[in-house]
């Protein structure tokens, strides 16, 4: 019973029952290879769901990261058209894509700005200059050199570099949220910030980290991205953050802060990376996909709202509080 | 002591004057793309200038929203009205949602065309196609026929489903069908212009269809995104990638083989007519009706139809043999 009632079970076997249901109408989609495929095309947003999971976690959220993951992804693309080493890109990108993320966590921590806003406008600077970098030039598939663009794509044991990249991250950050001092301090922000301080955690400090964890794996992402699809411009993952969110939300991340696993975070980036590339091959017209994707997400909520609603009637007034 | 007051009064109203009329004489156009930062726009907006330099007394703002949003355009228009342009020359993102807007900046005494992407007609003054829908709906159909003599599955892979262009090429394509026995329309998705869904919607028509031997992309990010879904599923020779792309962007795809050929009118040339038009209309040396011709500078003259629509030119093809001259162009 109790494994029935986990938030992660559930979804897994939403999962399952929605391939089930795609498989019904073209059975190529369960081929084992055409499920890795799914499983290589959902590894950007499960690294991106990663970061936002642990923002959200300390009662935040991070709206700029796909912003952060087009800039740094069209910097990788510059360094490698002016002849600088892949080792070093991917140092750069992940620095890069961390600063990015400080700023926010500066921001958030030492002015007390909402995450919100502060992501907000960030999202928009970090647009606006890959505009200015670029003058809205693209960096296209002639103009980066064959290894920058084979580092996702080669295989290893069967799986493409970049799903092994997915797989390596999640299981680091999951030994890290559960057996490191940073990882519980996450939970403790976000589930009850007071408790936090009494417990000698800076609370200010812990959302910093948790903006440069956010920031520094939009940053490794966005050289993935670029690398993959073999092209940078401004527009690179235009409305990404809303689909990190999303699956943040659908695999049971509590936006209020302090509860979810890294394991809800997977599930729900599969999820959403199910529907993504089911429904071209169902025929299933683009609009259905975010009718879906929004059903998915209120559902998750009522969900999550109805399994955290206390039981039994509240009496005293203060308790409620 | 009143009576220096009045003078200076006087003297600062008339500088006032002075300095309105000399900036008076510098002719406003806008050129409103469908969003910053797309290559085939860019270009466009270095035509406009060129014909900016050209006219003399042609200040050019351009200009567009971040994202391809009808929103987003309402607004820019919206504070071009308030800045007080000559003429607002736009590529649409939506075929109506702009036309209130439109019209309120024409009740103004603004000059109103699209080029590229159309208005409806109540929203404009007159419509500049970079060819004639016929041509670029038959160009590429023959584009993909060209290289399939025995015939074969196609599909089209379009930008938004609302793209008004697109669409339009689409059903012109649709209609010239019949002339090409053996090609076989299988399909019509839609990328919405986004690279990661238009690689996944290219991965999503081979997965369907196993025997499709071409796909048609009538948008330069589509195009791009179906050449490396293809390159990436080792189908290269296979599938041949076709449509409407910008050389400097094709050329890899051309030169690994995804791509055998694709068409394009020069963007630069577009700009260049669409501000020629505008500056035309607002000096008033033409007027925006049916059967009018317009002067385009260097182009020659656009000649309305019935819709006051006008085409600029043929669409042109590249391949293999003249991408090397052209992809440092545009």
């Amino acid at each position: 019973m109790t494994v029935l009632k986990s938030r992660e079970a559930l979804l897994a076997l939403a999962i399952l029952v929605s391939v089930g249901i795609i498989a019904m109408r073209f059975p190529a989609f369960v081929a084992p290879g055409n499920l890795a495929n799914v499983f290589n095309d959902t590894a950007p947003l499960m690294l991106l769901a990663i970061g936002q999971m642990i923002v959200i976690l300390t009662k935040c959220i991070d709206l700029s990261v796909a912003a952060n993951l087009a800039l740094t992804g069209m910097v990788a693309a510059l360094m490698n058209g002016a002849g600088v080493p892949l080792p070093l890109i991917l140092c750069a990108v992940i620095v890069l894509g961390g600063v990015l993320g400080a700023v926010n966590g500066v921001l958030v921590w030492k002015l007390g700005i909402p995450s919100i806003v502060v992501t907000l406008g960030t999202m928009t600077i970090y647009r606006g200059t890959i505009f200015i970098m670029t003058e809205g030039k693209w960096v296209n598939a002639h103009e980066m050199t064959e290894g920058f663009k084979a580092l996702p794509r080669l295989v290893f044991l069967g799986l493409p570099v970049m799903s092994w990249i997915a797989i390596a991250t999640i299981l680091i950050f999951a030994v890290v949220l559960t057996r490191t001092a940073l990882g519980r301090a996450f939970y403790a922000v976000g589930g009850n910030p007071h408790a936090a301080v009494y417990a000698g955690i800076d609370v200010g400090r812990t959302q910093f980290w948790a903006f440069v964890i956010s920031g520094a794996l939009a940053g490794f992402t966005g050289y993935l991205w670029v690398a993959r699809y073999a092209v940078a411009y401004v527009d690179v993952a235009g409305g990404f953050e809303l689909d990190v969110v999303a699956a943040c939300v659908i695999g049971g991340i509590a936006i209020a802060g302090g509860a979810g696993s890294i394991w809800g975070a997977m599930l729900g980036a599969i999820f959403l990376g199910v529907i993504k590339n089911a429904l071209p091959v169902v025929g299933i017209s683009p609009f259905w996909q975010m009718a879906i994707s929004g059903t998915a997400i209120i559902l998750a909520v009522a969900f999550n709202a109805a399994q955290s609603r206390p039981k039994g009637r509240l009496i005293l007034r203060e308790a409620a509080q | 002591m009143s009576i220096w007051k009045k003078a200076l009064a006087t003297a600062a109203v008339a500088t006032a004057l002075m300095a309105q009329s000399a900036a008076a004489q510098d002719v406003k156009i806008a050129i409103v793309v469908k969003a910053l930062g797309i290559g085939f726009f860019e270009a466009a907006a270095k035509g406009a200038e060129e014909a900016a330099a050209e006219l003399g007394d042609v200040e050019i703002i351009y200009t567009g929203p971040t994202d391809t949003t009808a929103e987003g355009q309402i607004e820019v228009i919206n504070s071009l009205i308030a800045q007080g342009v000559n003429a607002i020359a736009v590529s649409a993102n939506d075929k109506d949602a702009l036309v209130p807007t439109l019209q309120k900046a024409m009740e103004r005494g603004i000059t109103v065309i699209s080029w590229d992407s159309g208005v409806a007609p109540e929203g404009r003054m007159m419509h500049l196609n970079p060819s004639s829908n016929a041509l670029i709906g038959n160009t590429i159909i023959k584009l993909a026929a060209d290289h399939l003599p025995e015939g074969g599955d196609v599909a089209i892979l379009s930008a938004s489903a609302t793209a008004t262009n697109q669409n339009i090429w689409i059903e012109e394509a649709t209609k010239v069908l019949p002339n090409y026995p053996g090609i076989n329309l299988v399909a019509t998705v839609y990328g919405d212009d986004l690279a990661d869904k238009s690689y996944r919607e290219a991965q999503g028509l081979m997965a369907t269809y196993p025997n499709l031997k071409a796909i048609i992309a009538p948008t330069t990010v589509g195009i791009l995104a179906a050449s490396q879904a293809v390159t990436d599923a080792g189908k290269i020779g296979e599938i041949n990638v076709t449509g409407l792309g910008l050389p400097s962007e094709m050329a890899g795809a051309v030169a690994s083989g995804a791509t055998k050929s694709f068409a394009i009118w020069n963007p630069i040339d577009l700009g260049y007519a669409a501000t020629m038009i505008s500056y035309n209309l607002v000096k008033g040396n033409a007027k925006a009706e049916p059967g009018a011709e317009i002067g385009m500078g260097r182009m020659g003259a656009a000649k309305l139809d019935d819709g006051n629509e006008a085409a600029m030119s043929d669409p042109f093809t590249y391949d293999a043999s003249n991408i090397e001259q052209f992809k440092s162009i545009f």
